[in-house]
C-alpha cells in the first residue's frame, strides 16, 4: 500500500479537482434549496419573502405530481424491460458469427449516436405521425385507420422512442459479457447434455448477471430525467398523460415561471431519484460483489 | 461397454487440413493416450470423438454405433477440460449435479450419486463451496466428480493436469490411474507430456502432423519405436541421433541411442567429449557431453558420478541397443 508521503501527496494533488467538483455540485444544489423555499414568481414580482413549505406543498399536492411520478416510474420500467429483452435477444444474434458481423455492430450501436430531440423528431415526423409518417402509411395499405400515436398513446410512444435509443446500449454491454464466457464453459454444458434452451438459463444467463446489473443503474440514473423526447413530441400531454418528473419541474418552473414551486419540485426530483438509487441498490447491487 | 473405433477420420479448417486420415480401435475399458507435440491435432481428435468438431469425412464408431453425426450429449461420453469449465455461479455439489439435472433424474437419486462422487473424490466438505474457493487440484476433482457421477461409455481427459504444479501433477496421475482401475471404464486421455503418457497408458498413441506415428503399449514405444519421430519423442531425456559415416558403419541413415544407453569412461571407448553442462538430480546426473564431429549427446549416468565442466570422457553405446533408421526414418 502508500507509504504516508505519496497518500499526503495524493491527496494535495487531488484537491483541485475535488474543490471545483464540489463547488460545481453544491452552488446550484444550495441555490436550488434556497430558491423553494422562496416566494419567486415571474408573473408576480411584487410577491417575495420566504415561503416555508408552501411550494413544497403546491407541488406536491397537486395531483399532476401522482401522475408524474407514476409516469416517471412506467416510463423507468417500460424502457428498462425493453431493452434488457431485446438487448439479450440481439446480443445472442450477434454473438453468431456471420458474414459483415463489424458493420452489422456499427449498425446496430447507430441509434445512440443520434442525439435525443433529433431521434425524437425523426420517430415523430417520420413514423409516427398519423398524416405522413411511415407507420401511418403501413396502416393505410392494410387498409386500417392510421393511429395518432402521440395523442392515443403518448407515454407508450415515449418509451418506445427512449427504448429505441437505449437499446444499442444495452446491447453492446450485454454483448460484451456474453463474449467474455469461456468456449469450454458452453462445450462442457453442452457434453453435460444442456440443450440451447438450459444453456442460456443455468450457463448464460448468471453469466450475464452482472452485466444486466450494469445497465440497468445506468439506464435509471439516465431514465428518471428523461426530457429532450417529451419536450419534442408530446410536450407533457394531453393533459398531464405522458409529464414524468424531470418535465412537471420544467413545466412548473420555466412554462409557468414560478420558480419556486419549480425549485422545490427540483429537490423532491432529487430525493426521489435517491429513493429509487436505494431502493436499486439493495435488489441489483449484489451482483455487482465479485 | 465404451469402444470407440475411428474409421479414415479426416478434419480439415478450411484449407488447412489438420487430420489426413486416421484409422483407430479402442477397446472397452482401455486407457489410451494420445501423446504429441502441440498443433499435433490431438485435441483436434478429441474433440471429434467428443463430437464438439464435426468430421470433414470418415465415421467415428461407439460400440459399433455409428455416432459421426450425433450431438455430443448423445454420445455417453464424459469430457474434463484443461481450464476445469466449471459453471462459476453454482456451488460444487451443483456443478457435480449439473449433468444429472439435465438427464432430469429424480431429485434424491442426484443427491445420492454426488454424495457417493464426491466421498469417491474426497469432495464431501467442499460441497457448498463455489469452485473460486477452491484450489487448482480441488478444482480439478470437482471437474472429474461431475465426469464420473454420469456413468458414461467413455472419459476424454483434455489436457487435464497442465495447469497444475509439479508435485499436483504427479498426485493426480496416480488418482486418475486408480480411478480408472476401479472403474474400469474406457479413458481417453491428451497430453503433449510423455512422461504422463508412458506412467499411465495402457496403449499410447502418438500423433505428429495429424498422422498416427505409432499405437502400441508404452515399452512398446519405448523398446520398438517405428521410426525416428517416435523414438525421439518417447523416453527423457531424447534419444541421441547420429547421422553421416558413424552411422552408416551400422549400414543405417541415422542410428539413435538412448542416454541411458552408453558406458562412459574417462580412458578409452568410442567416442570422445568434453562434459559441458551436469545436470546433477541425485538418483542420477545427465551430462551434456559435446562429442568430436557427431555433435551434443545426453548421457544418463548414476547419480555418485562427479564430472566437471570441461572433463574429457569417452562414450561407448550399448551395441545390442543401437536403434538403426532409414532415410525416410523408419526403423530398420
Amino acid at each position: 500500500m502508500a507509504t504516508k508521503q505519496t497518500r499526503a501527496l495524493a491527496r494535495t494533488m487531488m484537491a483541485p479537482a475535488v474543490i471545483v467538483l464540489f463547488i460545481w455540485m453544491i452552488v446550484p444544489l444550495v441555490m436550488t434549496l434556497w430558491f423553494s423555499f422562496q416566494n419567486y414568481s415571474l408573473i408576480n414580482p411584487m410577491m417575495t419573502g420566504f415561503a416555508g413549505w408552501a411550494n413544497y406543498v403546491y407541488v406536491i399536492g397537486d395531483p399532476s405530481f401522482t401522475q408524474a411520478l407514476v409516469n416517471t416510474l412506467i416510463l423507468v420500467g417500460g424502457v428498462l424491460i425493453i431493452t434488457i429483452v431485446g438487448g439479450t435477444f440481439l446480443a445472442l444474434l450477434l454473438d453468431q458469427p456471420i458474414w459483415g458481423q463489424g458493420i452489422l455492430r456499427i449498425l446496430v450501436i447507430s441509434p445512440f449516436f443520434v442525439m435525443p430531440p433529433v431521434a425524437a423528431l425523426i420517430w415523430k415526423n417520420g413514423f409516427m405521425h398519423p398524416g405522413y409518417g411511415m407507420l401511418g402509411h403501413l396502416w393505410k395499405f392494410f387498409g386500417l385507420q392510421p393511429v395518432d400515436w402521440f395523442n392515443q398513446y403518448p407515454l407508450f410512444s415515449v418509451i418506445v422512442i427512449v427504448a429505441w435509443q437505449w437499446l444499442p446500449f444495452a446491447t453492446l454491454i450485454l454483448l460484451t459479457a456474453l463474449q467474455s464466457l469461456s468456449e469450454e464453459q458452453r462445450e462442457a454444458a453442452e457434453m453435460d447434455g444442456a440443450n440451447a434452451a438450459n444453456r442460456f438459463r443455468y450457463i448464460i444467463l448468471p453469466h450475464m448477471a452482472r452485466a444486466i446489473t450494469i445497465v440497468v443503474l445506468i439506464q435509471t440514473i439516465f431514465l428518471l430525467g428523461i426530457f429532450a423526447e417529451i419536450r419534442v413530441t408530446t410536450g407533457g400531454g394531453p393533459g398531464y398523460a405522458s409529464t414524468n418528473i424531470a418535465f412537471l419541474v420544467f413545466r412548473t418552473g420555466i412554462l409557468s415561471n414560478d420558480i419556486g414551486a419549480g425549485s422545490a419540485g427540483g429537490v423532491v426530483a432529487v430525493i426521489i431519484a435517491n429513493i429509487v438509487a436505494i431502493f436499486l441498490m439493495r435488489a441489483v447491487g449484489k451482483n455487482l460483489d465479485a | 461397454m465404451g469402444s470407440i473405433t475411428l474409421e479414415h477420420v479426416n478434419k480439415s479448417f478450411g484449407e488447412v487440413q489438420v487430420i489426413p486420415d486416421i484409422s483407430l480401435d479402442i477397446k472397452d475399458g482401455e486407457f489410451v493416450v494420445f501423446v504429441g507435440p502441440s498443433g499435433c491435432g490431438k485435441s483436434t481428435l478429441l474433440r471429434l470423438i467428443a463430437g464438439l468438431e464435426d468430421t470433414t469425412s470418415g465415421i467415428i464408431k461407439l460400440d459399433g454405433q455409428d455416432v459421426t453425426d450425433a450431438a455430443p450429449a448423445k454420445r455417453g461420453l464424459a469430457m474434463v477440460f484443461q481450464s476445469y469449465a466449471l459453471y462459476p455461479h453454482m456451488s460444487v455439489r451443483d456443478n457435480i449435479a449439473f449433468p444429472l439435472k439435465m438427464a432430469k433424474l429424480p431429485p434424491e437419486v442426484i443427491a445420492q450419486k454426488v454424495d457417493y462422487a464426491a466421498r469417491t473424490l474426497n469432495l464431501a466438505s467442499y460441497l457448498d463451496r463455489r469452485p473460486r474457493a477452491l484450489s487448482g487440484g480441488q478444482r480439478q476433482r470437482v471437474a472429474i466428480g461431475r465426469a464420473i457421477v454420469r456413468e458414461p461409455k467413455a472419459f476424454l481427459f483434455d489436457e487435464p493436469l497442465s495447469n497444475l504444479d509439479a508435485a499436483l501433477r504427479v498426485n493426480m496421475r496416480l488418482e486418475i490411474t486408480e480411478l480408472h482401475q476401479q472403474l474400469k471404464t474406457t479413458m481417453i486421455y491428451v497430453t503433449h507430456d510423455q512422461v504422463e503418457a508412458m506412467t499411465m497408458a495402457d496403449r499410447i498413441v502418438v500423433l505428429n502432423a495429424g498422422n498416427v506415428e505409432q499405437f502400441g503399449s508404452p515399452l512398446d514405444l519405448y523398446k520398438k519405436p517405428a521410426n525416428r519421430f517416435v523414438a525421439g519423442f518417447i523416453g527423457s531425456p531424447k534419444m541421441n541421433f547420429v547421422d553421416g559415416p558413424e552411422a552408416a558403419k551400422h549400414n543405417a541413415h541415422s542410428i539413435g541411442v538412448r542416454p541411458e544407453h552408453f558406458k562412459l569412461s574417462t580412458t578409452e571407448g568410442a567416442w570422445k567429449g568434453t562434459v559441458g553442462v551436469a545436470e546433477q538430480l541425485g538418483s542420477d546426473t545427465f551430462l551434456h557431453v559435446q562429442t568430436d564431429g557427431l555433435g551434443l549427446m545426453t548421457i544418463r549416468t548414476d547419480g555418485d558420478q562427479t564430472f566437471k565442466h570441461g572433463d574429457v570422457v569417452y562414450l561407448t553405446p550399448d551395441a545390442t541397443r543401437i536403434y538403426k533408421f532409414d532415410a525416410a526414418g523408419k526403423a530398420i
